[in-house]
């Protein structure tokens, strides 16, 4: 018999108790392991759709507060079409490609649907001004050879379904829609059907494949087809730029904003930060959490331990009586607060990993796997909470007078 | 050999000095049995205390085989207690969660012993005090008399020189308080010396000399013959 074999013991005499203070540890390290396993899974996933996007530069109108990259035409404001043709004239070190965007509501069939208009790389070629700059006979941009890491404009953008991830196509006519995946589905259209829309007959180009965004149940169709057929007139809702990622990040968004000082620049990696910024809160709220139901199952621990010392008096007192030594009865308790905290940290991680696989896919549609460096964090941290909350109850257990074991006593 | 001298011990209680050893001095030889008597309150548990190197007196001296028990710290009294003394315990102390063989393994698990001679030991002694088909049963399990027995074979563990016992027959019925005393007689015969505190004269009996305690002052009543 050792020391560890009476701890395990005597655990088990009593353990409801323990299992009380168990669940507080047990708590606090799930939230810590669940959030952050869904935070760090959900800066991954943005640092790769951000490698991803294609455009990773917005130009809005002033008054637009940008909540939703993907939404980023759906504010209702517009600006006049010209600013595309100004940034294409500018010739700005860094452009690679244009995608302005106007976005209005339609019915299909009774059934309403979000139109987005979109302009087709064709579309700039035919504009003869723009030819006679020289800019298109490649993509907007890279003649001058700006980019030591090229935005992915899309070398596969020729088919339609580059727009799901490039947002930009080489080709669309001007009764050709291009339908999001969800929206295909509730329209119970294919390719080549014919859609009746906005007066006219639309013919489906492609059905995107699922992206898992708002494009998914969206329609989308020729910049221009859809300015006419609304009414709308020559505008957009937006131009995104697809720049090169050392310029978006450095001096082209003052040029942009000398450039078309009537609007707002956006970059993508503004959207990221405001992203990594919540992740950073939701980070550290997750050690706030963790920090408050480990102070709750600290004291539970700590108010556990001293009615176990009250408890089991006579029990210490014999054992000092018989020659265990205050170090001996110090360990006793010490050693079950680690046994509590470990197992207490390693129940957590396991919790808290399985929420995160739950929560992680309904609620930010990322995939968690389990990250072994949170189950070290979960465990040291539990366990150094309950040891140093029971340090007091087994000083005072190491302090028992062992003549208390005497009849009288 | 205890050699106590002038040991006094005071508490105060309530603002009050309370007397519970006075000035008494007492000499047990190696191998002695006696019985320490007296009314309740007159300082019988606070001299077994002193002996047991758990309660340093007021004023005195507590020699125990010519070494003065309370010039050694709490440790070194501590590890003197699990090699030199074994106590018996009126309710017998035994750890409720743990079986007859565990009981009897924890002194020798604190004295440093391996598992294996652990077992072997507490074997031996369960054997020794006829519990060797109740090893493995908890004290709620067994009588009151095999728990005093198992308290025994606990004391006998790490083959102490002294044993001291409160009240260690104090439980019993009359048929078991026999068989206690013929077992700390056996131990004593086995050259133990054995201080007993009792408030029975039978079980006083047994012992080779009786001392009564009154107001903390210790008499010498007499040199009986071992039952």
């Amino acid at each position: 018999m050792k020391l560890r074999h009476l701890i395990w013991k005597e655990l088990w005499q009593r353990p409801t108790p323990m299992l009380t203070s168990l669940l507080a540890v047990t708590l606090g390290v799930t939230a810590l392991v669940a959030i952050q396993n869904i935070t760090v899974f959900s800066e991954r996933k943005i640092a790769g759709d951000m490698e991803s996007l294609g455009a990773n530069v917005l130009v809005l109108p002033p008054s637009v507060t940008l909540q939703d990259y993907y939404g980023a035409d759906m504010h209702g404001h517009t600006m006049p079409e010209e600013y595309v043709t100004r940034l294409a004239l500018a010739r700005l070190p860094g452009v690679e490609n244009l995608a302005p965007k106007l976005c209005v509501e339609a019915d299909v069939d009774t059934i309403p649907v979000t139109l987005t208009g979109i302009l087709p790389k064709s579309e700039f070629q035919a504009k003869a001004s723009w030819q006679g700059l020289g800019m298109l006979g490649n993509a907007v941009g890279s003649d001058r050879g700006c980019c030591a890491t090229a935005a992915d404009t899309g070398q596969a953008d020729n088919d339609p379904n580059s727009l799901a991830t490039t947002r930009t196509i080489a080709e669309l006519g001007d009764r050709d829609v291009i339908l999001g995946r969800d929206l295909a589905s509730q329209l119970g259209a294919k390719t080549g059907d014919t859609l009746p829309l906005l007066g006219e007959d639309f013919t489906v180009l492609t059905v995107l494949p699922s992206t898992g965004t708002i494009d998914d149940g969206r329609m989308f169709a020729h910049l221009h087809s859809v300015q006419d057929l609304s009414g709308a007139g020559p505008v957009v809702n937006v131009i995104e730029i697809m720049a090169c990622c050392e310029d978006a990040a450095g001096g082209l968004i003052t040029n942009l904003s000398a450039e078309l000082p009537e609007t707002r620049i956006v970059t993508i990696a503004q959207v990221v930060q405001t992203q990594v910024a919540v992740n950073g809160l939701m980070s550290r709220l997750s050690w706030v959490f963790l920090s408050i139901l480990l102070l709750v199952g600290g004291a539970s621990i700590a108010s556990v331990m001293y009615a176990n010392v009250t408890e089991r008096r006579k029990e210490i007192g014999t054992l000092m009586a018989i020659g265990a030594s205050r170090n001996f009865v110090t360990q006793m308790f010490l050693g079950k607060a680690a046994i509590l905290g470990l197992a207490g940290g390693a129940a957590g991680f396991i919790v808290g990993t399985i929420v995160a696989a739950v929560l992680g896919p309904q609620l930010l549609g990322i995939h968690v796997r389990p990250m072994p460096m949170l189950l070290g964090v979960g465990m040291a941290s539990a366990t150094i909470v309950a040891v140093v909350a029971s340090l007091l109850p087994a000083r005072r257990a190491a302090g028992l007078d062992p003549c208390l074991v005497f009849n009288d006593a | 050999m205890y050699q106590l001298s002038s040991v006094t011990q005071t508490y105060e209680r309530r603002g009050q000095i309370v007397t519970a050893l006075d000035n008494a001095d007492l000499t047990i030889p190696d191998n002695d049995f006696i019985a320490i008597v007296g009314p309740s309150g007159s300082g019988k548990t606070t001299l077994l205390s002193v002996l047991g190197g758990m309660l340093a007196p007021s004023t005195g001296d507590v020699m125990l085989d010519g070494q003065s028990l309370y010039d050694l710290s709490v440790e070194e009294r501590t590890a003197l207690r699990g090699q030199k003394i074994g106590f018996v315990f009126q309710s017998f102390n035994l750890i409720s969660w743990l079986t007859a063989r565990e009981n009897v393994q924890i002194p020798l698990m604190l004295s440093g012993k391996t598992a294996k001679q652990q077992e072997e030991r507490a074997m031996e002694m369960l054997d020794r005090v006829g519990l060797s088909d109740r090893t493995d049963h908890r004290p709620s399990e067994m009588s009151q008399g095999q728990q005093q027995r198992v308290a025994l074979a606990r004391t006998l563990a790490n083959d102490p020189q002294i044993i001291l016992a409160d009240e260690p027959t104090g439980n019993l019925d009359s048929e078991t308080r026999q068989q206690v005393m013929n077992y700390l007689n056996e131990f004593h015969q086995d050259g133990r010396t054995i201080v007993m505190v009792t408030h029975d004269a039978d079980t006083a009996a047994f012992a080779h000399r009786t001392i009564r305690l009154v107001a903390g002052v210790t008499h010498e009543v007499s040199m009986a013959r071992a039952a």
